[in-house]
């Protein structure tokens, strides 16, 4: 079943690449103090239901830690230990960042979810850290994480 | 080469593991106070349910509980967008302490891991680790040569800790820092991925699940198996997600737990290589084994001091060295000198010869006897000084020349000449030196002139053997040695007592304090008061009773604690130095210095202690017995003259056998009518020493040659029904002898 979805997901990204525009979207992070080393997190998509839907970003190059990060780990299943998209090196605390991805039209306004789980060692691991739709109305809108994640905001260019 | 390797690489390295231990020691206190705080006795008895049931009532909003190495359970929990973490009761659930990890710990633990410097510091720290293990390892083979086998490496050292701080502390510490470098390095190793990394991969999230209404926690049948103690991690599933699970981390594997059936699912169980890198991991943290991060720990905080002592030794061998000037190079050298040394003070000797020979004319090329070339195609003469090392071993840069000479080759007129420095007080007397020759001559070379030895650096005897090699060669060779200039201190006398002057005997005890110096160094004049510099009793005071003449040694009877330098000087009648010393007035100032002896030491492990000493080889055992603080058994047998006349330190003895420093004294003396010396007491008390000896009892002898040479042989009478003998006893440092 999850199977399917994941094929039909990717030959309609496929398709949507090719004939739908995309659009530059700025995601600003700031975390809080929690107090910890470097921080994994992992920014993805998910449908209304919470279907899992793609990946935008990957904090943290060891994957094997990316067990911790566990609502995305769970609905995207072991694809995630061979990801091969956007990555960077793991956040510190008090950090603020922006990262920009394209993201296909048709994701946008259509009831698509955010969602940021983090994870720090030796301390909890946030599933869903921060859940926002994906929409014109949300964009430039600060919501705050219930982890460790202060304030998440994004912008489209 | 051990050794060179051991110096160099610790000065290399010694930053990056001074700060390696010192944040590692401080780490090492952590798993202790996490089990101090934790509630550890028991709690293999409860399972994961029972807590889990405690934990649901007090805290409705937990997400995931944790069981720490150390036994403290954790409770993570959000209460209204609020994320916080307790310490709890396992047995009630009931809060301890709000849990936070400490600011302090997790920098010094960065600092450990990386110095903050992430891939590059993690990379230096695997390094450190790297040089730890060589230089423990290398270290220990040192302690090795020195303490002559393995299984003697732990037997009583010679010196005193404070006079050997490096030898002692190392061997408290390293095997603590061959462990923990070790692991260290196999975790960095696997870091970076340098050794195969077993990684477990964890079970999948799992395709299907019950889905029906979610069962109270501790009604989950899975849960109810497993003890608390085996418990890890425990996620709980998400708040409203009934399709969510449990998941599990425990000691023996990893799952996931059907929030509605209870059912364990995907359930993986730890591998064989996992299980050893979270052992590696273990030992090197000490999480749930505080008592192994202690005694690690401890080893750690010595590496400091090893590091500044080792650097001390360093500089101290580095002074010691000397520079040949004119060295020819081999192959154009007409004469060659080879130099066997230890601690250097052979080449002193080599380059007053190097010169001599260069100023007649000759090409002189002057190495070490490592570094023999395989031929010398212009020499016409080989010289070979040497010392010997320990019980007849090549000294330091010799140990490399038997093995070479075998491949050396030369001309066939080419003639060699060895000269031994050693000690006549060891029976390994230039034993190396004489070993050198007789390989020399069977490999059928001609000897200028048969092997000699010079006995304790002796400038005259030197010189002798100059003049005679120097005429074989048709040389005028005036070998005029000039050792270095040692520090002397200025010492007062401030009290003598005199014995033995009606039987012939005429001895004084000699008590100095430290005299002002006449100094205008800076720092002297800081000082408030001369100090006197560390000595134990045993140890010897090098007196110059005028400048050009060599130092005159003397037993110390008195140790720096005393607060006085004490010694018992017999007055020859040809005596330079002992006349120079007996004729001394109090208020007189004498020079001298400090030469550690520091095989001559009672040891305390052993059960009593026997000294035996004649006339002024009273000194050194006088000075054991004041000191005998903890009261072990010793007795004193002791040979005199006269006890109206010559008897040395009487009343003190006196005092010390009243107040148990002393166990018993035997006296022996010869111008009484019993006409008795002291291997006649030996003798007589034969079943008493023999008792003492199978006993485990040490023996300390003190005094002149004759004295000695009869000594051991009444010892060697009494122990012969024992099944030791005397070279046993000797090799198990149970026989000393301070032979002057």
């Amino acid at each position: 079943m999850n199977r399917l979805i994941m094929l039909i997901f990717f030959v309609s990204s496929l398709i949507f690449a090719a004939s739908s525009q995309a659009r530059t979207v700025n995601f600003n992070t700031e975390l809080t103090n929690y107090g910890g080393s470097g921080a994994y997190l992992v920014l993805y998509l998910t449908d209304a239901n919470g279907q899992y839907q793609d990946t935008l970003w990957v904090a943290g190059r060891k994957s094997k830690y990316y067990k911790h990060l566990r609502g995305w780990t769970r609905s995207a299943g072991t694809q995630v230990f061979s990801y091969d998209g956007l990555t960077g090196a793991s956040r510190g605390q008090g950090e603020t960042f922006t990262i920009t991805v394209d993201v296909a039209d048709s994701l946008i306004d259509s009831g698509y979810q955010l969602r940021m789980d983090t994870a720090v060692e030796d301390m909890r691991e946030n599933r869903n850290d921060v859940v926002v739709p994906l929409s014109s109305e949300g964009a430039g809108k600060a919501v705050s994480g219930r982890g460790y994640v202060k304030t998440f905001t994004y912008t489209f260019n | 080469m051990l050794r060179k390797l051991h110096s160099y690489l610790g000065l290399a390295a010694s930053i990056l593991v001074v700060l390696l231990a010192i944040s590692g020691a401080v780490l090492a206190i952590n798993p202790a106070l996490d089990r101090a705080q934790a509630k550890v006795s028991g709690t293999d008895q409860i399972s994961v349910a029972d807590v889990a049931a405690n934990i649901a009532h007090l805290y409705p909003n937990v997400e995931q509980l944790q069981r720490k190495a150390s036994g403290s359970l954790i409770v993570y929990y959000s209460n209204a967008d609020q994320a916080g973490a307790d310490l709890v009761d396992p047995f009630t659930g009931e809060k301890i302490a709000p849990y936070s990890l400490s600011p302090f710990k997790r920098w010094v633990q960065n600092f450990h891991r990386s110095f903050l410097l992430d891939t590059p510091g993690r990379a230096a720290g695997g390094i450190g680790a790297l040089l730890m293990v060589i230089l423990s390892i290398s270290g220990l083979f040192m302690l090795r040569t020195r303490q002559g086998g393995w299984r003697k490496i732990f037997r009583p050292m010679p010196g005193s800790i404070k006079q050997d701080l490096h030898g002692h502390f190392s061997r408290f510490a390293v095997l603590g820092l061959i462990l923990s470098a070790c692991t260290g390095g196999y975790m960095s190793a696997s870091r970076f991925e340098l050794i195969p990394v077993y990684q477990q991969v964890d079970p999948a999230f799992p395709e299907t699940v019950n889905g029906g209404k979610p069962a109270a926690v501790d009604g989950l049948p899975a849960l109810q198996t497993i003890a608390l103690t085996d418990l890890r991690e425990l996620v709980y599933p998400y708040p409203g997600d009934s399709l969510d699970v449990y998941s599990l981390r425990t000691d023996q594997g990893v799952g996931f737990i059907d929030q509605a059936s209870g059912e364990l699912l995907s359930y993986q169980m730890v591998g064989t290589a996992q299980k050893i890198y979270e052992f590696i991991y273990m030992l090197h943290t000490g999480e749930g084994l505080w008592w192994l991060a202690l005694l690690v720990g401890l080893a750690s905080l010595s590496v400091p001091l090893l590091a500044f002592t080792g650097l001390q030794i360093f500089m101290k061998r580095r002074r010691s060295m000397i520079r040949i000037k004119n060295n020819a190079t081999a192959n154009s050298a007409e004469i060659v000198i080879l130099v066997g040394s230890e601690t250097n003070s052979t080449w002193g000797f080599a380059k007053t010869l190097h010169d001599a020979l260069s100023l007649s004319g000759y090409r002189v090329h002057s190495n070490s006897m490592n570094n023999i070339a395989s031929t010398y195609p212009k020499a016409k003469k080989m010289f070979i000084l040497t010392s010997t090392y320990g019980d007849g071993d090549a000294p330091a840069s010799a140990k490399l020349f038997m093995n070479k000479i075998k491949r050396f080759t030369n001309h066939s007129n080419f003639q060699f000449c060895v000269l031994g420095f050693g000690d006549r007080k060891f029976d390994s007397y230039g034993q190396f030196a004489l070993d050198v020759n007789n390989v020399l001559l069977d490999k059928g070379w001609n000897p200028l002139s048969s092997v000699d030895i010079i006995d304790t650096q002796s400038t005259q005897a030197f010189n002798r053997w100059g003049t005679v090699v120097g005429s074989l060669m048709g040389l005028d060779l005036d070998l005029i040695y000039r050792p270095p200039r040692i520090s002397t201190q200025l010492l007062q006398l401030v009290d003598r007592v005199d014995y033995g002057a009606e039987v012939n005997a005429p001895t004084a005890v000699l008590r100095f304090i430290p005299a002002e110096q006449k100094s205008g160094r800076f720092f002297n004049k800081l000082r408030r008061k001369p100090r006197l510099p560390q000595f134990s009793a045993g140890d010897l005071v090098g007196i110059l009773p005028t400048e050009s003449d060599n130092a005159r040694f003397y037993s110390l009877a008195s140790a720096s604690k005393n607060r006085q330098l004490e010694i018992c000087v017999h007055q020859h009648p040809q005596g330079i130095c002992s006349n120079y010393l007996y004729n001394l007035q109090l208020g007189d100032c004498i020079k001298g210095f400090i030469r550690e002896n520091p095989t001559f030491r009672p040891q305390r492990e052993q059960s009593s202690i026997l000294l035996i000493g004649a006339g002024t080889g009273i000194a050194p055992l006088i000075g054991f017995i004041r000191n005998n603080h903890t009261r072990q058994p010793m007795r004193l047998y002791w040979g005199g003259r006269d006890p109206n006349s010559d008897f040395l330190y009487r009343a003190e003895l006196e005092q010390y056998l009243q107040d148990k420093r002393l166990t018993e004294l035997v006296t022996a003396f010869s111008r009484t009518e019993e006409r008795c010396y002291i291997q006649d007491k030996l003798l007589a008390d034969a079943p008493k020493i023999q008792a003492l000896i199978s006993e485990g009892a040490q023996i300390l002898v003190c005094g002149g040659r004759p004295m000695s040479k009869c000594v051991s042989a009444a010892i060697t009478e009494v122990i012969s029904p024992l099944q030791i003998t005397l070279e046993d006893l000797k090799a198990q440092g149970r026989y000393l002898e301070d032979v002057y």
